[in-house]
C-alpha cells in the first residue's frame, strides 16, 4: 500500500474517481494541493481568472457530460468568490464538488489570515458539506462526496481542507474504498409499483392530456424513455427551461417551452388539460404564474426523485418519488399492460384528435414557430439572430446563455432535439454563467461546435475569461446581442414603471468589444446590418480554431414575449405583443 | 398546531447547524429544541417543537429527511407520546413566600435543589403544560430567573425510532 500526504490523497482520490478536469485558483491554504497536482500525472487543471468562472466551468462541463464537475479554491476570498456558482449548481440540482482550502485547524476560529467559516457560509446552498478534521479521513470523504453529489437528486458538494491536513511531511496509507453506503442517505432507486399503476391509468383515461417535462428528465437520463413514451401515446410534451431538449425540439408533438416566456401553445395546453404528467419538473413560480389559478381543470401525476419537491407548490394526485429512468420505464409497462386488458381502444383517439385539433389551432393563432411573431425592423431583431445561428449551426451545437432576454430568445428560437446542448441558469439566473460554463463544455467536448449567447451586460460579468480560452485554446463562439441595455430589466421597466429607466443602460462606456477580443489574442466581428448577418456567423464558426467575439447590433427596444400576466394571471393570460393580451 | 419531531441524526459536526438552518432558511419555526448524543455515540437524538399546520409539517420532515446527516424523523404528536421538559426557576423566598413556594412545588411534586439565604432554585420535569401551570402557580412576582431544555420525546409502546 502507498504511503501519501493528505495532498497527494486528495490528489490520487480525484484520479481514483475518475476526474477529468479540476477548474481552480490557487492561494496559500491550498497550496500543498496546488503541489501535489504538480507531480501528478493524471487530472489536468484548468486555471481560470476569477473563482466564480471555476464554479460555472466546472458546472457546464457537468451540465454536457452528465459527470461531476468538479472545482478549487483557496480559503477566505477564493471560497466566497465561488459562493455564486455553488448556488447556481444547487438551485439547477447539478452535480459538483468543491475543493476549498481552509485556514489551518489550530488557526480556526481566531479570525486568522484569508479564514472564512466555508462550510457555514456555503450551508443553505449545498447538498452536503465536509470539514476533514484527520488526513486518513481524506479518500473516503471525496468517495462520499462525489457519491452524494451525483445520486438522487444531484447536487453541489463541499469539501473543506484545513492546511495541515494536506502537509507533505505526514504521510499515510491509501486506500480507495470501492464501495460506499451511508445509513443516513439512501435516495430513491425505484417507483412504488402501486402508484405508477395508478399513474397508467389516469393517463390512459385522459383526453386532453399535457406531458411536462423539467430538468429532471435530462439530469436522470430520461429523455429517450420519455420520447418513447410520449410518442407511443400521441401526448402533447412541453418542456421547462431546464428541460428542453429532454423532448426533440423539431417534432411535431412538442408544443414548445411553457412559463413566464413559454409558448402559447404550451401555456394554453396546461391550463386547459385534463391530466397532467409532471416529470422531473418542480412547478417553478416561473411556470405556475398564480398557484391557485394553475391548471384549474387538471388531475397531476408527478414523478420526481426528491419527495420535497413533491406536492411543494402545488398538491398532486399520483405522486411517484424515483428516479426518472426506471419510474419511466415501469410506467411504460403498465401502460402496455393496461391497454392490452382492456376492452376499448386506449388512449382515447376520438378526444385525443380533437384536442390536437385545438392546439393546432392555438399553434396557428399565435405560435412562435408557426409564423412570424416579432415586428419588421431595419435593425437586426434578437430572434432573426437566433434563428440565424440556429441555421448555421444546424441545430447542432451547444448552446450556452447568460440571463436575460437573449438566454430567452435562445431558448424559444433555437430547437434543440438532444439533451444537454442547452445549458443555462435558470434557477438562481446567474449572469456571467455563459462563457465559463462554455469553456469546460469546450474542455470536454473539443469536437463540439459551443456557442454562448449573451448580452453586453452579462458578459462583462466574466469577460476575464477571455484569457483563460487564451490560454487553454477554447475557440468558443460568443453571440453577443447587444441592445445597450440591461435588456430584461428594461422590459420590466416598459411594463411596469412607465419606461423610467432607472440604472438599465450603461451611458457611452461599453468597451468596443471587437478590440477587446483582440487584446486576449481572440477575433472580434461587429454586425450591425441585417444583410451581413448569416455571413458574419458562418465566417465565425468557420474560423475552427479561434475563439470568435460577435457583437452583434440588435434592436434595443424589443420584448420578450408572450409573457405571463402578473400579479393574479393564470397560464393563460399572456401578453403576446407590447399591445396584444389573451 | 403544535407538533413535536422527533430526529435521529448522525453525531457529526455540523450536523445541528443544518437542522437549524433548514428551519430559519424555509422560514419554519422552532418552539424548543433540545439535542444530546444517544446510547449508541455515533447517534444524536433531537427533539423539536414547532407550530405548524400539516402542510408545514409535512415540508419541514420532508426536508429534514433530505439533510444527508439525519437517519429518520418521526412527527410524535401523529401517535400517543410522552414528552418531557426540564425547568430549572430561581425563586424569591423571603418571609410568608418561603413557605408558600415550598407548598406550590410540593403540589407539582418538584424539587428545591438549591437553597440560598432569599432564594430557592425549584426542579420540575413533566409536559410542557405542566411547567406552564406551575410558572402560572408560581406567579411573577417570585420568578428570578428561568432554564429550559425544551421538550424531549419519546412514542409510546413498541414504536421505537432507530436506524
Ligand atoms: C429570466 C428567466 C426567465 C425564466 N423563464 C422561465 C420560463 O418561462 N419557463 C420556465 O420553465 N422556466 C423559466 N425560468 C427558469 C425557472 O426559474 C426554473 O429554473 C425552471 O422553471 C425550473 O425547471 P424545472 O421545473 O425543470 O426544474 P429543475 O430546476 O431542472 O429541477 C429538476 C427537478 O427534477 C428532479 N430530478 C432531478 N434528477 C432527477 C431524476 N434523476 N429523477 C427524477 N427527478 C429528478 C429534481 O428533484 C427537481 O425537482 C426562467 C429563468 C430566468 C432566469
Ligand atoms: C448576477 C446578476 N445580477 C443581476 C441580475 C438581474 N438581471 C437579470 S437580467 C438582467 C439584464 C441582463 O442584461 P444583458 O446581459 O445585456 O442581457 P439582455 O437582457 O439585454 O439580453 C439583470 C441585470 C441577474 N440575473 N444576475
Ligand atoms: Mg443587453
Amino acid at each position: 500500500m502507498d504511503m501519501l500526504s493528505g495532498g497527494d490523497m486528495l490528489v490520487r482520490a480525484l484520479e481514483d474517481e475518475g476526474v477529468e478536469f479540476v477548474f481552480g485558483y490557487p492561494g496559500g491554504a491550498a497550496l500543498h494541493i496546488y503541489d501535489a497536482i504538480f507531480k501528478a500525472e493524471k487530472v489536468p487543471h484548468v486555471l481560470v481568472r476569477h473563482e466564480q468562472a471555476a464554479t460555472h466551468a466546472a458546472d457546464g462541463y457537468a451540465r454536457a457530460t452528465g459527470k461531476t464537475g468538479v472545482c478549487l479554491v483557496t480559503s477566505g476570498p477564493g471560497a466566497t468568490n465561488a459562493i455564486t456558482g455553488i448556488a447556481t449548481a444547487y438551485m439547477d440540482s447539478i452535480p459538483m464538488v468543491i475543493l476549498s482550502g481552509q485556514v489551518a485547524s489550530h488557526l480556526i476560529g481566531e479570525d486568522a489570515f484569508q479564514e472564512t467559516d466555508m462550510v457555514g457560509i456555503s450551508r443553505p446552498i449545498v447538498k452536503h458539506s465536509f470539514m476533514v478534521q484527520r488526513p486518513e479521513d481524506i479518500p473516503s470523504i471525496v468517495k462520499k462526496a462525489f457519491y452524494i453529489a451525483r445520486s438522487g437528486r444531484p447536487g453541489p458538494v463541499v469539501i473543506d481542507i484545513p492546511k495541515d491536513m494536506t502537509n507533505p511531511e505526514h504521510k499515510f496509507e491509501y486506500h480507495y474504498p470501492e464501495t460506499v453506503s451511508m445509513r443516513s442517505y439512501q435516495p430513491a432507486q425505484r417507483g412504488h409499483t402501486g402508484q405508477i399503476r395508478k399513474a397508467a391509468r389516469l393517463l390512459l383515461s385522459a383526453k386532453r392530456p399535457v406531458i411536462y417535462a423539467g430538468g429532471g428528465v435530462i439530469q436522470g437520463n430520461g429523455s429517450e424513455l420519455l420520447t418513447r413514451l410520449a410518442r407511443r401515446l400521441n401526448y402533447p410534451v412541453t418542456n421547462t427551461l431546464m428541460g428542453l431538449g429532454g423532448y426533440p425540439g423539431t417534432d411535431r408533438q412538442f408544443i414548445g417551452m411553457l412559463g413566464m416566456h413559454g409558448f402559447y401553445e404550451a401555456n394554453m395546453s396546461m391550463h386547459h388539460s385534463d391530466v397532467i404528467l409532471a416529470v422531473g419538473a418542480r412547478f417553478d413560480d416561473r411556470v405556475t404564474n398564480t398557484v391557485d389559478k394553475f391548471c384549474p381543470g387538471a388531475k397531476i401525476i408527478h414523478i420526481d426523485v426528491d419527495p420535497a419537491s413533491i406536492a411543494k407548490i402545488v398538491p398532486v394526485d399520483v405522486p411517484i418519488v424515483g428516479p426518472v429512468d426506471s419510474v419511466l420505464a415501469e410506467l411504460e409497462q403498465q401502460i402496455e399492460a393496461q391497454i392490452e386488458a382492456s376492452s376499448r381502444p386506449l388512449p382515447d383517439t376520438t378526444a385525443l384528435d380533437a384536442w390536437w385539433e385545438q392546439i393546432d389551432q392555438w399553434r396557428q393563432a399565435h405560435g412562435l414557430w408557426h409564423g412570424k411573431r416579432y415586428p419588421d425592423s431595419d435593425l437586426i431583431m434578437p430572434q432573426e439572430a437566433i434563428q440565424t445561428l440556429y441555421d448555421v449551426t444546424n441545430g447542432d451545437a451547444y448552446i450556452t446563455s447568460d440571463v436575460g432576454q437573449h438566454q430567452m430568445f435562445a431558448a424559444q428560437y433555437y430547437r434543440y432535439d438532444l439533451p444537454r446542448r442547452w445549458i443555462n441558469s435558470g434557477g438562481l439566473g446567474t449572469m456571467g454563467f455563459g462563457l465559463p460554463s462554455a469553456m469546460g463544455i469546450k474542455l470536454a467536448l473539443p469536437d463540439a461546435e459551443v456557442a454562448c449567447v449573451t448580452g453586453e451586460g452579462s458578459i462583462q460579468m466574466n469577460i476575464q475569461e477571455l484569457s483563460t480560452c487564451s490560454q487553454y485554446n477554447l475557440p468558443i463562439k460568443i453571440i453577443n446581442l447587444r441592445n445597450n441595455y440591461l435588456g430584461m430589466v428594461k422590459q420590466w421597466q416598459d411594463m411596469q414603471y412607465e419606461g423610467r429607466y432607472s440604472e438599465s443602460h450603461y451611458a457611452a462606456s461599453l468597451p468596443d468589444f471587437v478590440k477587446l477580443a483582440e487584446a486576449y489574442g481572440h477575433v472580434g466581428i461587429q454586425v450591425k446590418e441585417k444583410k451581413d448577418l448569416e455571413g458574419a456567423m458562418r465566417e465565425a464558426f468557420a474560423l475552427k480554431d479561434r475563439l470568435v467575439f460577435l457583437d452583434i447590433f440588435i434592436d434595443p427596444h424589443e420584448h420578450v414575449y408572450p409573457m405571463l400576466v402578473a400579479p393574479n394571471g393564470a397560464m393563460k393570460d399572456m401578453w403576446l405583443s407590447k399591445t396584444e393580451r389573451t | 398546531m403544535r407538533r413535536i419531531l422527533s430526529v435521529l441524526m448522525e453525531n457529526e459536526p455540523g450536523a445541528l447547524s443544518r437542522v437549524v438552518g433548514l428551519f430559519s432558511q424555509r422560514g419554519y419555526n422552532i418552539e424548543t429544541l433540545n439535542v444530546a448524543p444517544t446510547d449508541d455515540y455515533s447517534l444524536s437524538r433531537l427533539t423539536v417543537t414547532t407550530f405548524s399546520d400539516d402542510f408545514k409539517v409535512e415540508q419541514i420532515t420532508k426536508h429534514l429527511n433530505k439533510l444527508v446527516d439525519v437517519v429518520k424523523v418521526i412527527d410524535l404528536t401523529e401517535g400517543a407520546h410522552i414528552e418531557r421538559d426540564l425547568l430549572l426557576v430561581k425563586v424569591k423566598a423571603v418571609g410568608a413566600a418561603r413557605d408558600e413556594v415550598k407548598r406550590t412545588t410540593d403540589i407539582y411534586r418538584g424539587s428545591i435543589v438549591d437553597v440560598g439565604p432569599s432564594t430557592y432554585v425549584i426542579q420540575l420535569t413533566g409536559p410542557t403544560e405542566k411547567l406552564d401551570s406551575f410558572m402560572r402557580a408560581l406567579g411573577d412576582a417570585v420568578v428570578i430567573e428561568v432554564v429550559r431544555s425544551g421538550v424531549a420525546g419519546m412514542a409510546r409502546g413498541e414504536k421505537v425510532l432507530s436506524p
